[in-house]
Protein backbone atom coordinates (compact mmCIF):
# COMPACT_ATOMS: atom_id res chain seq x y z
CA UNK A 1 0.00 0.00 0.00
CA UNK A 2 1.62 3.27 -1.12
CA UNK A 3 0.74 6.93 -1.36
CA UNK A 4 -2.77 6.76 -0.06
CA UNK A 5 -4.67 9.52 1.67
CA UNK A 6 -5.83 8.09 4.99
CA UNK A 7 -8.04 9.66 7.65
CA UNK A 8 -7.98 8.13 11.12
CA UNK A 9 -10.64 9.14 13.64
CA UNK A 10 -9.83 8.59 17.31
CA UNK A 11 -6.28 8.87 18.58
CA UNK A 12 -6.47 6.21 21.25
CA UNK A 13 -4.00 3.35 21.64
CA UNK A 14 -5.36 1.60 18.56
CA UNK A 15 -5.64 4.76 16.45
CA UNK A 16 -2.11 5.83 17.32
CA UNK A 17 -0.80 2.37 16.55
CA UNK A 18 -2.57 2.26 13.19
CA UNK A 19 -1.11 5.71 12.42
CA UNK A 20 2.37 4.42 13.22
CA UNK A 21 1.92 1.47 10.85
CA UNK A 22 0.65 3.67 8.04
CA UNK A 23 3.39 6.29 8.56
CA UNK A 24 5.99 3.67 7.73
CA UNK A 25 4.42 2.97 4.37
CA UNK A 26 4.63 6.58 3.08
CA UNK A 27 0.97 7.53 3.09
CA UNK A 28 -0.56 10.94 3.74
CA UNK A 29 -2.27 10.85 7.09
CA UNK A 30 -4.77 12.98 8.95
CA UNK A 31 -5.60 12.15 12.55
CA UNK A 32 -8.81 13.51 14.09
CA UNK A 33 -9.54 13.54 17.81
CA UNK A 34 -11.74 15.83 19.89
CA UNK A 35 -9.15 15.89 22.65
CA UNK A 36 -5.82 17.49 21.73
CA UNK A 37 -3.95 15.71 24.52
CA UNK A 38 -4.66 12.42 22.73
CA UNK A 39 -2.17 13.39 20.01
CA UNK A 40 0.67 12.82 22.51
CA UNK A 41 0.10 9.11 21.84
CA UNK A 42 1.38 9.57 18.27
CA UNK A 43 4.90 8.29 17.71
CA UNK A 44 7.75 10.70 17.02
CA UNK A 45 8.05 9.72 13.39
CA UNK A 46 4.40 10.62 12.71
CA UNK A 47 4.49 13.21 9.94
CA UNK A 48 0.79 13.65 9.14
CA UNK A 49 -1.70 16.33 10.14
CA UNK A 50 -3.76 16.45 13.29
CA UNK A 51 -7.21 18.02 13.64
CA UNK A 52 -8.69 18.69 17.05
CA UNK A 53 -12.44 18.42 16.51
CA UNK A 54 -15.43 16.13 16.86
CA UNK A 55 -15.70 14.00 13.71
CA UNK A 56 -19.43 13.54 14.30
CA UNK A 57 -19.79 17.17 13.17
CA UNK A 58 -19.90 17.25 9.38
CA UNK A 59 -17.53 20.23 9.06
CA UNK A 60 -14.74 18.26 10.68
CA UNK A 61 -14.69 15.59 7.98
CA UNK A 62 -14.87 18.26 5.28
CA UNK A 63 -11.92 20.05 6.86
CA UNK A 64 -10.04 16.77 6.70
CA UNK A 65 -10.84 16.74 2.94
CA UNK A 66 -12.81 13.54 3.16
CA UNK A 67 -13.82 13.77 -0.49
CA UNK A 68 -10.20 13.10 -1.45
CA UNK A 69 -9.62 10.30 1.06
CA UNK A 70 -8.79 6.77 -0.09
CA UNK A 71 -9.23 5.24 3.34
CA UNK A 72 -11.04 6.15 6.54
CA UNK A 73 -10.46 4.27 9.78
CA UNK A 74 -12.83 4.88 12.71
CA UNK A 75 -11.21 3.88 16.01
CA UNK A 76 -12.90 5.99 18.67
CA UNK A 77 -13.81 4.26 21.93
CA UNK A 78 -17.54 4.58 21.19
CA UNK A 79 -19.12 1.97 18.92
CA UNK A 80 -22.01 4.14 17.79
CA UNK A 81 -19.73 7.04 16.95
CA UNK A 82 -17.62 4.71 14.79
CA UNK A 83 -20.74 3.33 13.11
CA UNK A 84 -22.01 6.81 12.29
CA UNK A 85 -18.69 8.17 11.01
CA UNK A 86 -18.09 5.05 8.90
CA UNK A 87 -21.54 5.31 7.31
CA UNK A 88 -21.12 9.02 6.60
CA UNK A 89 -17.74 8.34 5.00
CA UNK A 90 -18.96 5.43 2.93
CA UNK A 91 -22.47 6.42 1.88
CA UNK A 92 -22.31 10.21 1.76
CA UNK A 93 -18.68 10.92 0.82
CA UNK A 94 -18.10 7.62 -1.02
CA UNK A 95 -14.71 6.92 0.51
CA UNK A 96 -13.47 3.74 -1.29
CA UNK A 97 -12.21 1.94 1.79
CA UNK A 98 -13.86 2.40 5.19
CA UNK A 99 -12.90 0.42 8.27
CA UNK A 100 -14.22 0.58 11.78
CA UNK A 101 -13.28 -0.89 15.11
CA UNK A 102 -16.12 -2.20 17.22
CA UNK A 103 -16.43 -3.81 20.65
CA UNK A 104 -19.97 -5.16 20.44
CA UNK A 105 -20.67 -6.88 17.10
CA UNK A 106 -24.43 -7.18 17.66
CA UNK A 107 -25.19 -3.97 15.76
CA UNK A 108 -23.38 -5.13 12.61
CA UNK A 109 -26.66 -5.68 10.72
CA UNK A 110 -27.34 -1.99 10.23
CA UNK A 111 -24.33 -1.42 7.97
CA UNK A 112 -24.27 -4.86 6.38
CA UNK A 113 -23.84 -4.77 2.63
CA UNK A 114 -22.49 -1.22 2.56
CA UNK A 115 -18.89 -2.36 2.02
CA UNK A 116 -17.63 -1.22 5.42
CA UNK A 117 -14.93 -3.43 6.89
CA UNK A 118 -15.52 -4.25 10.56
CA UNK A 119 -12.80 -5.22 12.97
CA UNK A 120 -14.32 -6.52 16.19
CA UNK A 121 -11.56 -6.46 18.78
CA UNK A 122 -13.61 -8.54 21.22
CA UNK A 123 -14.01 -11.42 18.76
CA UNK A 124 -10.36 -11.19 17.67
CA UNK A 125 -9.18 -11.43 21.28
CA UNK A 126 -11.58 -14.30 22.02
CA UNK A 127 -10.28 -16.22 19.00
CA UNK A 128 -6.70 -15.59 20.06
CA UNK A 129 -7.47 -16.90 23.53
CA UNK A 130 -9.14 -19.95 22.03
CA UNK A 131 -6.18 -20.69 19.82
CA UNK A 132 -3.72 -20.21 22.66
CA UNK A 133 -5.75 -22.60 24.77
CA UNK A 134 -6.06 -25.33 22.14
CA UNK A 135 -2.35 -25.16 21.35
CA UNK A 136 -1.57 -25.54 25.05
CA UNK A 137 -3.85 -28.52 25.39
CA UNK A 138 -1.66 -30.34 22.89
CA UNK A 139 1.46 -29.84 25.03
CA UNK A 140 2.16 -32.63 27.48
CA UNK A 141 3.50 -31.34 30.72
CA UNK A 142 6.59 -32.96 32.11
CA UNK B 1 -50.32 2.96 19.84
CA UNK B 2 -47.28 1.27 21.30
CA UNK B 3 -44.62 3.98 21.60
CA UNK B 4 -40.97 3.59 22.57
CA UNK B 5 -38.82 6.48 23.71
CA UNK B 6 -35.08 6.12 24.16
CA UNK B 7 -33.24 8.72 26.21
CA UNK B 8 -34.72 10.54 29.18
CA UNK B 9 -34.18 14.28 28.87
CA UNK B 10 -36.72 17.03 29.52
CA UNK B 11 -38.52 16.38 26.25
CA UNK B 12 -39.07 12.77 27.25
CA UNK B 13 -40.77 13.79 30.47
CA UNK B 14 -43.19 16.18 28.78
CA UNK B 15 -43.69 14.02 25.70
CA UNK B 16 -44.45 11.03 27.92
CA UNK B 17 -47.01 13.05 29.83
CA UNK B 18 -48.79 14.09 26.65
CA UNK B 19 -48.62 10.64 25.01
CA UNK B 20 -49.99 8.88 28.08
CA UNK B 21 -52.83 11.37 28.41
CA UNK B 22 -53.77 10.52 24.82
CA UNK B 23 -53.99 6.85 25.78
CA UNK B 24 -50.84 5.44 24.19
CA UNK B 25 -48.78 2.62 25.69
CA UNK B 26 -45.32 3.80 26.54
CA UNK B 27 -41.96 2.12 27.00
CA UNK B 28 -39.13 4.38 28.16
CA UNK B 29 -35.49 3.31 27.91
CA UNK B 30 -32.79 5.30 29.68
CA UNK B 31 -29.27 4.53 30.87
CA UNK B 32 -29.10 6.64 34.02
CA UNK B 33 -30.75 4.93 37.00
CA UNK B 34 -31.73 8.16 38.78
CA UNK B 35 -33.54 9.45 35.71
CA UNK B 36 -35.20 6.03 35.35
CA UNK B 37 -36.44 6.18 38.93
CA UNK B 38 -37.91 9.62 38.30
CA UNK B 39 -39.57 8.53 35.04
CA UNK B 40 -41.03 5.47 36.76
CA UNK B 41 -42.35 7.62 39.61
CA UNK B 42 -43.93 10.24 37.34
CA UNK B 43 -45.39 8.13 34.56
CA UNK B 44 -47.63 5.13 33.98
CA UNK B 45 -45.12 3.58 31.63
CA UNK B 46 -42.77 0.64 31.39
CA UNK B 47 -39.35 2.05 32.28
CA UNK B 48 -36.24 0.06 31.38
CA UNK B 49 -32.77 0.98 32.52
CA UNK B 50 -30.07 0.24 29.99
CA UNK B 51 -28.35 1.14 26.74
CA UNK B 52 -31.08 1.52 24.12
CA UNK B 53 -28.58 1.03 21.31
CA UNK B 54 -28.11 -2.64 22.28
CA UNK B 55 -30.19 -5.07 20.22
CA UNK B 56 -30.78 -7.58 23.04
CA UNK B 57 -32.17 -4.86 25.30
CA UNK B 58 -34.54 -3.64 22.60
CA UNK B 59 -35.63 -7.23 22.00
CA UNK B 60 -36.30 -7.85 25.68
CA UNK B 61 -38.27 -4.61 25.82
CA UNK B 62 -40.57 -5.95 23.09
CA UNK B 63 -39.41 -3.77 20.19
CA UNK B 64 -41.10 -6.03 17.64
CA UNK B 65 -44.48 -4.81 18.89
CA UNK B 66 -43.48 -1.15 18.68
CA UNK B 67 -45.50 1.15 16.37
CA UNK B 68 -43.51 4.34 16.82
CA UNK B 69 -40.01 4.89 18.10
CA UNK B 70 -38.54 8.20 19.26
CA UNK B 71 -34.75 8.45 19.68
CA UNK B 72 -34.21 11.36 22.04
CA UNK B 73 -30.75 10.89 23.57
CA UNK B 74 -28.24 13.72 23.73
CA UNK B 75 -25.80 11.84 21.48
CA UNK B 76 -26.43 11.98 17.74
CA UNK B 77 -24.58 8.72 16.92
CA UNK B 78 -26.75 6.89 19.46
CA UNK B 79 -29.95 8.31 17.99
CA UNK B 80 -28.84 7.27 14.50
CA UNK B 81 -28.00 3.71 15.57
CA UNK B 82 -31.27 3.35 17.50
CA UNK B 83 -33.36 4.40 14.49
CA UNK B 84 -31.39 2.26 12.05
CA UNK B 85 -31.57 -0.79 14.30
CA UNK B 86 -35.26 -0.52 14.98
CA UNK B 87 -36.31 0.14 11.39
CA UNK B 88 -33.82 -2.09 9.52
CA UNK B 89 -33.58 -5.01 11.94
CA UNK B 90 -36.86 -5.00 13.87
CA UNK B 91 -39.17 -3.51 11.25
CA UNK B 92 -40.59 -0.74 13.42
CA UNK B 93 -42.94 1.11 11.01
CA UNK B 94 -42.24 4.67 12.17
CA UNK B 95 -39.18 6.16 13.75
CA UNK B 96 -38.10 9.66 14.61
CA UNK B 97 -34.67 10.90 15.61
CA UNK B 98 -33.70 14.04 17.42
CA UNK B 99 -30.48 15.64 16.21
CA UNK B 100 -28.52 17.83 18.56
CA UNK B 101 -26.27 19.18 15.80
CA UNK B 102 -28.56 20.72 13.13
CA UNK B 103 -26.05 19.85 10.41
CA UNK B 104 -26.74 16.17 11.08
CA UNK B 105 -30.36 16.41 9.95
CA UNK B 106 -29.51 15.86 6.30
CA UNK B 107 -26.97 13.18 7.16
CA UNK B 108 -29.57 11.20 9.09
CA UNK B 109 -32.04 11.47 6.22
CA UNK B 110 -29.42 10.26 3.74
CA UNK B 111 -28.71 7.32 6.03
CA UNK B 112 -32.34 6.26 6.01
CA UNK B 113 -33.95 7.79 9.09
CA UNK B 114 -37.53 8.73 8.16
CA UNK B 115 -38.17 11.75 10.33
CA UNK B 116 -35.45 13.92 11.78
CA UNK B 117 -36.11 16.78 14.15
CA UNK B 118 -33.62 19.45 15.10
CA UNK B 119 -34.85 21.49 18.03
CA UNK B 120 -31.98 23.95 17.65
CA UNK B 121 -32.88 24.54 14.02
CA UNK B 122 -36.56 24.99 14.78
CA UNK B 123 -35.89 27.48 17.56
CA UNK B 124 -33.31 29.37 15.47
CA UNK B 125 -35.73 29.64 12.55
CA UNK B 126 -38.49 30.80 14.80
CA UNK B 127 -36.34 33.44 16.47
CA UNK B 128 -35.04 34.72 13.12
CA UNK B 129 -38.53 34.91 11.70
CA UNK B 130 -39.92 36.70 14.74
CA UNK B 131 -36.96 39.06 14.95
CA UNK B 132 -37.18 40.66 11.57
CA UNK B 133 -40.64 39.75 10.52
CA UNK B 134 -42.77 41.11 13.31
CA UNK B 135 -45.20 42.21 10.59
CA UNK B 136 -46.26 38.64 10.11
CA UNK B 137 -49.09 37.90 12.47
CA UNK B 138 -49.24 34.18 12.04
CA UNK B 139 -46.57 31.89 10.80
CA UNK B 140 -46.53 28.14 10.69
CA UNK B 141 -43.85 25.94 9.18
CA UNK B 142 -45.21 22.95 7.27
CA UNK B 143 -43.46 19.64 6.62
CA UNK B 144 -40.49 20.26 8.94
CA UNK B 145 -40.07 23.82 7.70
CA UNK B 146 -39.94 23.08 3.96
CA UNK B 147 -42.89 25.42 3.38
CA UNK B 148 -44.07 28.45 5.34
CA UNK B 149 -47.61 29.60 5.70
CA UNK B 150 -47.88 33.22 6.83
CA UNK B 151 -50.49 35.87 7.36
CA UNK B 152 -49.68 39.51 6.56
CA UNK B 153 -51.96 42.50 7.00
CA UNK B 154 -51.71 45.26 4.38
CA UNK B 155 -51.06 48.76 5.72
CA UNK B 156 -51.67 52.18 4.14
CA UNK B 157 -48.17 52.81 2.88
CA UNK B 158 -47.54 49.32 1.57
CA UNK B 159 -46.30 49.19 -1.99
CA UNK B 160 -48.84 46.64 -3.23
CA UNK B 161 -51.95 48.45 -1.96
CA UNK B 162 -54.12 49.35 -4.96
CA UNK B 163 -52.29 46.93 -7.23
CA UNK B 164 -53.79 43.80 -8.69
CA UNK B 165 -52.13 40.53 -7.71
CA UNK B 166 -50.57 40.39 -11.16
CA UNK B 167 -49.19 43.94 -10.93
CA UNK B 168 -47.79 43.27 -7.47
CA UNK B 169 -45.62 40.52 -9.03
CA UNK B 170 -44.85 38.30 -6.09
CA UNK B 171 -41.73 36.09 -6.19
CA UNK B 172 -42.14 32.92 -8.25
CA UNK B 173 -41.79 30.61 -5.29
CA UNK B 174 -44.72 32.16 -3.42
CA UNK B 175 -48.46 32.22 -3.76
CA UNK B 176 -51.32 34.15 -2.20
CA UNK B 177 -53.62 31.37 -1.13
CA UNK B 178 -56.36 33.56 0.23
CA UNK B 179 -57.26 37.20 0.90
CA UNK B 180 -59.26 37.85 4.06
CA UNK B 181 -61.24 41.09 3.65
CA UNK B 182 -63.52 41.87 6.59
CA UNK B 183 -65.83 38.89 6.92
CA UNK B 184 -65.08 37.78 3.39
CA UNK B 185 -62.56 35.20 2.22
CA UNK B 186 -61.40 35.57 -1.38
CA UNK B 187 -59.32 33.12 -3.40
CA UNK B 188 -57.54 35.70 -5.53
CA UNK B 189 -56.85 35.61 -9.25
CA UNK B 190 -54.41 37.79 -11.17
CA UNK B 191 -57.01 40.59 -11.45
CA UNK B 192 -57.89 40.72 -7.73
CA UNK B 193 -57.06 44.20 -6.42
CA UNK B 194 -55.39 44.40 -3.00
CA UNK B 195 -56.79 46.86 -0.45
CA UNK B 196 -55.69 48.33 2.87
CA UNK B 197 -56.62 46.03 5.76
CA UNK B 198 -56.57 42.91 3.61
CA UNK B 199 -54.99 39.99 5.35
CA UNK B 200 -53.01 37.88 2.90
CA UNK B 201 -52.46 34.20 3.55
CA UNK B 202 -49.26 33.44 1.72
CA UNK B 203 -47.61 30.10 1.03
CA UNK B 204 -43.94 30.26 0.15
CA UNK B 205 -40.58 28.58 0.52
CA UNK B 206 -38.89 29.80 3.70
CA UNK B 207 -35.97 31.39 1.85
CA UNK B 208 -38.35 33.63 -0.14
CA UNK B 209 -40.07 34.92 2.99
CA UNK B 210 -38.06 38.13 3.16
CA UNK B 211 -38.49 38.69 -0.58
CA UNK B 212 -42.25 38.33 -0.23
CA UNK B 213 -42.24 40.85 2.55
CA UNK B 214 -40.10 43.21 0.49
CA UNK B 215 -42.58 42.93 -2.39
CA UNK B 216 -45.44 43.86 -0.10
CA UNK B 217 -43.84 46.61 1.95
CA UNK B 218 -41.45 47.93 -0.68
CA UNK B 219 -38.67 47.60 1.90
CA UNK B 220 -37.07 44.94 4.01
CA UNK B 221 -38.84 44.62 7.41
Amino acid sequence: MKDKYIIIVGCGRLGAHVAKMFTRSRNSLVMIDKDATAFSRLSEEYSGFTIEADAVEQDTLLRAKIDQADVLVATTDDDNTNIMIAQVAREIHHVPEVMLRIYDPSRAKIYEGTGITTICTTLLAAEAFGQALSSQEGVTLP
Amino acid sequence: MNIFMVGGGHQTHFLAKSMISKGHDLTLIEENSEICARLARDHQALVIQGDGTRPYLLQDAGITRCDLLLALTSKDPDNLVICQLTSKVYGVPKSLALVNDPANRLTFQKLGVQTVVSTVEMITDLIEQRLFLDDISNLSPIEEGKVSLMEIELKVDDRVVGNTVQEASFPAQSNIGCVLRGQEAIIPGGATRLEVGDRLIIICLPKYQSEVLKTIRGRLT
